[in-house]
């Protein structure tokens, strides 16, 4: 029996005590999936389980009321464990059924590979790729070739928290020392190349805050600074000011907090790498605080606690 | 002078420089992976092969814009009074969108009825239309989730384009399809096109047939009323929304805006920007009040002023182009065609209200609304 048929039989099993349960379905087109909440059971047929189902459907759960079932990938089960520690969800109100993911697809690369063409049709080969159709032909791609930036140094394949498990659970084979290897070589740039960086992929924002919007740790919601008038930190104007004051907000607020699941990078309709920032801040937070997000419930956050003396902060000796 | 023009292929960029010489041109070029409208130089990557990801409505009618700036004014001989001075500036250049589809240039027809066919015209909005000429490049066939001819339009739909480019395999079939446009056939890059216009014609009618009709067999949607009121449909169909801006700033015939004084000490300017009805501060009161405090009530008057205020107050025009990128961009895949096509019909009420239960759908993308 496939994940697919696993994950059927489980939601159907777990209905009586769920109201609801989120996973996916087929979207627009054959490349893309969209969420599914199924509040009946016979709902469950329409279930789609493959690499295209990347997003990060946890971002749902602190604002449904009743209990609910949800379909978790292990970097998806991060943010739970994140929501857990810092009291955003109920745990007892939550069914979580984790499936152990070999990686997901960015449909962003595989657009670029068959050069945005209407799909025609997409199916997976047992060898790991998938096969792309369009009127212009056929595309084979390696799923690890076109997976989200995410995956290629992912260390939890296998959901940390889950009630039912689909299949075995897998272990990551990708070196924990290269989680951060892009931020450190970024990091070798100068001040002046990063600025110039930032200010040519920033200029593009079109402010709709998808970036905010789908980021499950993102929590002020309709009081965010980039809106409100009072306080009136951010103008309306579409200035790169305004725009780099809004990205470095967000990302401040996700010190220690962001759980690297990448979804503001990948809702981003303009295609600015804004998951890098908050990627940078939580090397930081690695580095100073010895603090991974997302990996245990017991923890606390750094910045949600304080000590007057931190092991690597040498305040008092500056 | 022929009424059709042609022009080849490896003289465009002759072309948009001889444009260039009297107006600021804008194209869409390669940025990254993605396709944006922008000041047309050497330098830029054109990229003609597929719709941009933004549609060119921002040259016309810019996401912010200084209506004026002011600044307040003591008087020397009595500091407690204060008069304020006022400033505006609508100096716009001559301006050329060129390479817009057929559904970016429909969308400024949309904003034509709202800002110049009214009693009180938009002085800001008239004038860059007015000084703008659009050229148009007809689709050789349909993007991705994209429907023109279910709304009123179609590949080669003229309205709101000044001339009409077909592309056939060594350059572009030019009609004009305004005065304002009949000009470009003047340019000296451009040759004859009544040879062409057959084949022209033909590329037009065969991507007609292939763009989808996911309204049909109607020939234009007519929403039902009680399902379009009844609260548990937009709380189903909405439920995955994020209740981002992607779809209305992407979008070619959006247009709410907002105005907003941005002020420094004792100077500053009265700035409308775009608005989203995605965003909770969208109809927000002074008071406080909030007319759609959820996002479902902020979805519906998305797909109600599309689909049935625009088109009762102006002539039953649909006041939604058919372009598509509200699907292909939105980061969870809400699919405004879909959501039209349930509203269609008349008796699924009963359907909707079976498969509702309270409290299961996620209000927004996180803790609000509560």
């Amino acid at each position: 029996m496939n994940n697919a048929e696993q994950i059927k039989e489980t939601i159907a099993r777990i209905f009586p005590d769920v109201e609801t349960v989120i996973c996916y379905q087929q979207g627009f087109d054959g490349l893309h999936a969209t969420p599914y909440f199924i509040s009946i059971p016979e709902q469950v047929n329409k279930l789609i389980w493959n690499p295209l189902c990347a997003q990060n459907l946890t971002s749902y759960l602190p604002s449904i009321k009743k209990k609910v079932g949800i379909v978790v990938k292990g970097c998806d089960s991060r943010t739970i464990i994140q929501y857990l520690q810092e009291g955003l969800i109920d745990r007892a109100k939550v069914v979580i059924i984790g499936v152990p993911c070999t990686g997901v697809i960015s449909v962003k690369k595989v657009l670029r590979e068959i050069g945005h063409q209407p799909v025609v049709d997409v199916v997976f080969d047992d060898n790991g790729n998938i096969v792309v159709k369009t009127q212009k032909g056929e595309k084979r791609l390696a799923i690890a070739d076109v997976c989200p930036d995410k995956c290629t140094t992912c260390q939890y394949p296998t959901p940390l928290v889950y009630d039912h498990l689909i299949g075995e659970p897998i272990a990551s084979n990708k070196p924990k020392e290269d989680v951060y290897k892009d931020i450190r070589e970024f990091d070798a740039k100068t001040l002046e190349e990063k600025r110039a960086y930032w200010e040519k992929e920033f200029e593009r924002c079109i402010r709709c805050y998808a970036c905010r919007n789908a980021c499950p740790m993102c929590i002020c919601q309709d009081s965010c600074i980039a809106e409100t008038r009072e306080p009136h930190w951010i103008s309306q104007r579409l200035s790169l000011q305004e725009k780099f004051m809004f990205h470095m907000i967000h990302a401040a607020h996700l010190a220690g907090r962001c759980v690297e699941c990448g979804e503001c990078e990948r809702v981003c309709p303009m295609d600015i790498p804004v998951a890098k920032l908050k990627k940078k801040i939580n090397a930081e937070m690695k580095e100073l605080f010895n603090y991974e997000t997302g990996v245990n419930p017991d923890d606390k956050p750094p910045m949600y606690t304080f000590n007057v003396d931190e092991a690597k902060i040498k305040e008092h000796k500056l | 002078m022929s009424d059709t023009g042609y022009l080849p292929k490896e003289k465009i960029k002759d072309f948009l420089k001889e444009l260039a010489k009297d107006a600021v041109v804008y194209a869409p070029c390669l940025e990254g992976d993605i396709v944006l409208f922008r000041p047309f130089s050497e330098e830029r990557t054109l990229c003609l092969d597929r719709p941009a990801n933004t549609p060119p409505k921002s040259v016309i009618y810019p996401q912010s814009e200084t209506l004026f700036a002011f600044q307040y004014k003591k008087a020397p001989e009595d500091h407690q009074k204060m008069s304020v001075e006022l400033k505006a500036d609508i100096g716009v250049p001559n301006m050329v969108i060129f390479g817009a589809r057929p559904c970016d240039a429909k969308g400024f027809r949309i904003y034509d009825r709202v800002f110049i066919e009214t009693n009180t015209p938009d002085p800001y909005y008239r004038k860059r239309r007015e000084n703008t000429l659009i050229v148009t490049l007809s689709c050789a066939a349909p993007s991705p989730g994209c429907f023109c001819v279910a709304v009123g339009g179609g590949p080669a739909h003229k309205e709101g384009s000044d001339v009409m480019m077909t592309e056939l395999e060594g350059g572009y079939v030019i009609e004009p399809v305004t005065e304002k446009g009949r000009a470009i056939l003047g340019k000296h890059v451009i040759e004859d096109g009544k040879p062409y216009l057959k084949d022209a014609q033909h590329v037009q009618a065969k991507a007609h047939d292939e763009v989808r009709n996911p309204f049909a067999p109607d020939e234009l949607p007519k929403i039902s009323q009680s399902l379009f009121n009844f609260d548990g449909f937009w709380e189903q169909v909405v439920g995955k929304c994020v209740s981002c801006g992607a779809c209305t700033y992407l979008c070619p015939t959006c247009y709410c805006f907002n105005i907003t004084d941005e002020q420094g000490i004792g100077s500053g300017e009265r700035v409308r920007s775009w608005d989203a009805c995605m965003f909770f501060h969208f109809t927000l009161e002074a008071s406080g009040h909030n007319p759609r405090p959820t996002k479902f009530q902020r979805f519906k008057n998305r797909v109600g002023h599309k689909f049935i205020y625009y088109p009762e107050k102006y002539e039953g025009v649909i006041a939604c182009c058919g372009c598509g990128r509200c699907i292909r961009y939105c980061p969870v895949n809400v699919d405004i065609s879909e959501i039209v096509n349930y509203l269609k019909d008349t008796h699924q009420e009963l359907h909707w209200a079976s498969s509702r239960k309270e409290g299961t759908q996620p209000t927004v993308g996180s803790t609000k609304d509560e």
